[in-house]
């Protein structure tokens, strides 16, 4: 039975036992390299040493992170956490297919990648109806031509581009 | 007037008209999503807006900032699921009026609250003005040391609960703007001789990382929910301005305590929200419908969430400070145009100023209007799978995060922040402390530097009037927080010991240690010479 701190707790259990350790270890491990990583600058003031700010910032983190963790009402890992840590794991997998795309488009082009990405993605989330199809690549289409030939923002052009011919080149450069 | 008239003159251009209706019906739209809030929104197109005027980039974003609750009472009243956070409130009286057959009646109180609440803040704010411009100069780096401080507390407190982890992501958003070359001794501070982490971190990959990302990894990995929406019956689109005439007082007492709450930082609309219903509820004559849809409670909430937005940018404006994640989004709109908000912008660039805020206003009835004849269409919207929602904020976020730099590591660290915000939103830890953190470390870090090159003892950085004000604010706000959380602790203890069956002081417990084993051995020698007994009996 949850005992009355374990039911005034803000938040689920699972996971905050595991988040709370990492946050904390992390914090310490970069605490103590404050030697190395920061510098004491002398004829200066203390409020304007360069270390004073990163040891305010991880000082705070290590003391509110270690409270935190000391008032927590747990103190075991339980199979919940574990499933926990699969379910932050397996987010990893969509991580992975964001960086695929960011490493593609400088190499086959905005457009290309982005009608191929978007499609994919969708067919592997399941929806693999005619209209999904067909709305993923009218909505990466309208992103492409929205954001780059519109909007202007700064994208470059696929390194495959540069085999198309003059005038197409600098058109698909330019807006695509 | 001339102020009034040159504020008009900044307005009248066409790529500002054309941005107030793209981040009116944008912001519009994004709200009646669930899944994609402000915030999303914003930091996806902040980039995008770098290559526009200050006036026309900080339009579309004030647009969406200020429209998306607007849009997201739509799913709160039909299907009972706020399209933004702030909307939750209103799913209390909305969703009742909508199960009883009267969803048109609620949604026309709610738009006519929401417009009314905008446009009872901006004109505050206008009036507001020059008081602000007044007040605006008495602020040095001392004091924009001090209310940058009181920013981070207030935020850090007002996670009631979650403070400790609060505090803690805070203090590592300080950390995180400190990493990179510092700049007064040009020295390298937790850069592990990495070249990437040389510039620092940008906030902008933080913020798309924590929100954007980490919103396309919540929405990829949950089911589609099944919707099913409701006709729009029951009265006119039109009759919530004749039914919210009848509630002037819950309407403008609403919208007073969002125009206050807005203007602190780090408290924001949750707390308008909850004073404004509680204190329309205590002062309703029927209190007993609050929560069966109740029209009094629908104004209050959406009132006082839509009064916070106008409120909202003065401190940004005024000092600098931004108080919640969407404004600290838009300061970095501020930088990268050279316009530093502060003082010096109320001095100098009023008619700035007064121009953002009439486009608030024309933002307000552009929107009502919008709403008003789209809605029918607009709840089509609500029907968006969730998974393919996320597939398209995961493509959005790209534009975000690479635009900014055309760099793959900044992918990599927004793709590190994506995967924190989603374990962030797992545990149900907030991630604003962390953007509040980075922007106001950085505050802090530049106005303590300066002050203090101006003072000879820590106590001159209080000498002056507005320094001491709020110090003695920070003070009040620690010392309310210590004591709730000893009340807190208090009632905790109670409620343990009213659900505990044995004391757990320790005398008592040896004391019953001992009289349980005198008691074993008690009985372990009474049997004994019991059995010495009867055998004794037995040889006779």
């Amino acid at each position: 039975m949850a005992t009355e701190r374990e039911r005034r707790f803000a938040g689920p259990r699972r996971g905050q036992l595991v988040f709370a350790l990492g946050f904390v270890v992390l914090s310490l491990l970069l605490l103590v390299q404050i030697g190395d990583q920061t510098i004491w600058a002398a004829k200066a003031e203390f409020f304007a040493q360069p270390r004073f700010w990163p040891a305010v910032g991880l000082g705070g983190m290590v003391a509110m992170g270690a409270l935190h963790l000391y008032r927590l009402p747990w103190r075991r890992f339980t199979v919940n956490d574990r499933v926990e840590l699969r379910r932050w794991a397996a987010v990893l997998e969509y991580a992975l297919w964001f960086m695929a795309y960011v490493l593609l488009v400088p190499v086959l082009g905005y457009l290309p990648v982005t009608l191929v990405f978007v499609p994919l993605l969708s067919w592997r989330m399941g929806y693999r109806s005619r209209f999904m199809m067909i709305t993923s690549i009218v909505f990466a289409v309208a992103v492409v031509v929205l954001f780059k030939s519109f909007l202007g923002v700064k994208i470059p052009g696929g390194a495959i581009y540069e085999y198309l011919p003059g005038a197409l080149r600098s058109f698909f450069i330019l807006n695509l | 007037m001339d102020l009034f008239l040159s504020a008009l003159d900044i307005l009248m251009r066409w790529d500002v008209a054309l941005a107030l209706l793209t981040g009116s019906v944008g912001g519009v739209l994004i709200g009646a999503i669930p899944g994609v809030g402000p915030a999303v929104a914003i930091a996806i197109l902040l980039p995008a807006t770098f290559s526009m005027d200050p006036i026309v980039g900080l339009t579309v974003l004030l647009g969406i900032y200020g429209s998306s609750m607007y849009g997201g009472s739509i799913p709160a009243i039909l299907i009972n699921t706020p399209g933004t956070a702030v909307n939750a409130l209103t799913t209390y009286d909305g969703y009742p009026m909508t199960a009883r057959g009267e969803p048109r009646r609620a949604l026309s109180l709610a738009y006519s609250a929401s417009f009314f609440g905008g446009i009872f803040s901006v004109i505050c704010l206008i009036l507001f003005a020059p008081v602000l411009a007044k007040i605006a100069p008495m602020f040095g780096s001392r004091e924009i040391f001090l209310a940058a401080l009181l920013g981070i507390i207030l935020v850090v407190v007002a996670h009631r609960g979650q403070a400790l982890m609060a505090g803690a992501l805070a203090a590592f958003g300080i950390f995180l703007q400190t990493i990179g070359m510092e700049p007064v001794k040009y020295s390298q501070r937790y850069t592990f001789d990495a070249p990437f982490l040389q510039g620092g971190i940008n906030l902008i990959v933080v913020v798309l990382g924590l929100f954007a990302l980490s919103q396309a990894f919540v929405l990829l990995t949950t089911e589609d929910e099944k919707i099913r929406t409701t006709r729009l019956s029951g009265g006119s689109l039109f009759q919530g301005l004749r039914e919210l005439a009848r509630h002037p007082r819950v309407a403008s007492v609403s919208a007073g305590f969002g125009v206050i709450m807005g203007m602190i930082p780090g408290v924001g609309e949750f707390t308008a929200q909850f004073m404004s219903y509680t204190y329309a509820q205590r002062s309703s004559k029927r209190p007993e419908d609050f929560g069966r849809g109740s029209s009094e409670g629908l104004i209050a909430a959406e009132t006082a969430n839509n009064a916070v937005p106008a409120a909202a940018m003065v401190p940004l404006l005024a000092l600098g400070i931004p108080g919640e994640a969407l404004t600290a989004m838009m300061l970095s709109v501020f930088y990268v145009h050279n316009v530093v908000p502060g003082p010096g912008l109320f001095q100098n660039d009023m008619d700035f100023v007064v121009a953002l805020y009439l486009a608030l206003l024309i933002l307000n009835v552009l929107v009502l209007v919008f709403l008003l004849f789209a809605t029918k269409s607009l709840i089509k919207v609500v029907k968006i799978p969730n998974r393919f929602l996320g597939v398209c904020i995961l493509t959005l976020s790209f534009v975000g995060v690479y635009s900014l730099r055309n760099s793959a590591t900044d992918c990599v660290l927004a793709a590190v922040f994506g995967v924190l915000g989603y374990i962030l939103k797992r545990l149900s830890l907030p991630a604003v402390p962390i953007i509040l953190g980075m922007v106001l470390g950085g505050i802090m870090e530049v106005k303590l530097r300066a002050g203090m090159a101006r003072v000879k003892t820590p106590l001159d950085m209080i000498d002056r009037p507005v320094s001491f004000i709020l110090f003695l604010i920070i003070v009040l706000v620690l010392v309310i927080h210590i004591r709730r959380v000893w009340l807190d602790r208090r009632e905790l203890k109670e409620a343990e010991w009213q659900s505990k069956h044995r004391s757990t002081s320790f005398g008592r417990l040896l004391l019953r240690r001992k009289s349980s084993f005198v008691m074993e051995r008690g009985k372990l020698q009474r049997a004994r010479r019991l059995k010495w007994y009867r055998r004794l009996t037995d040889l006779f």
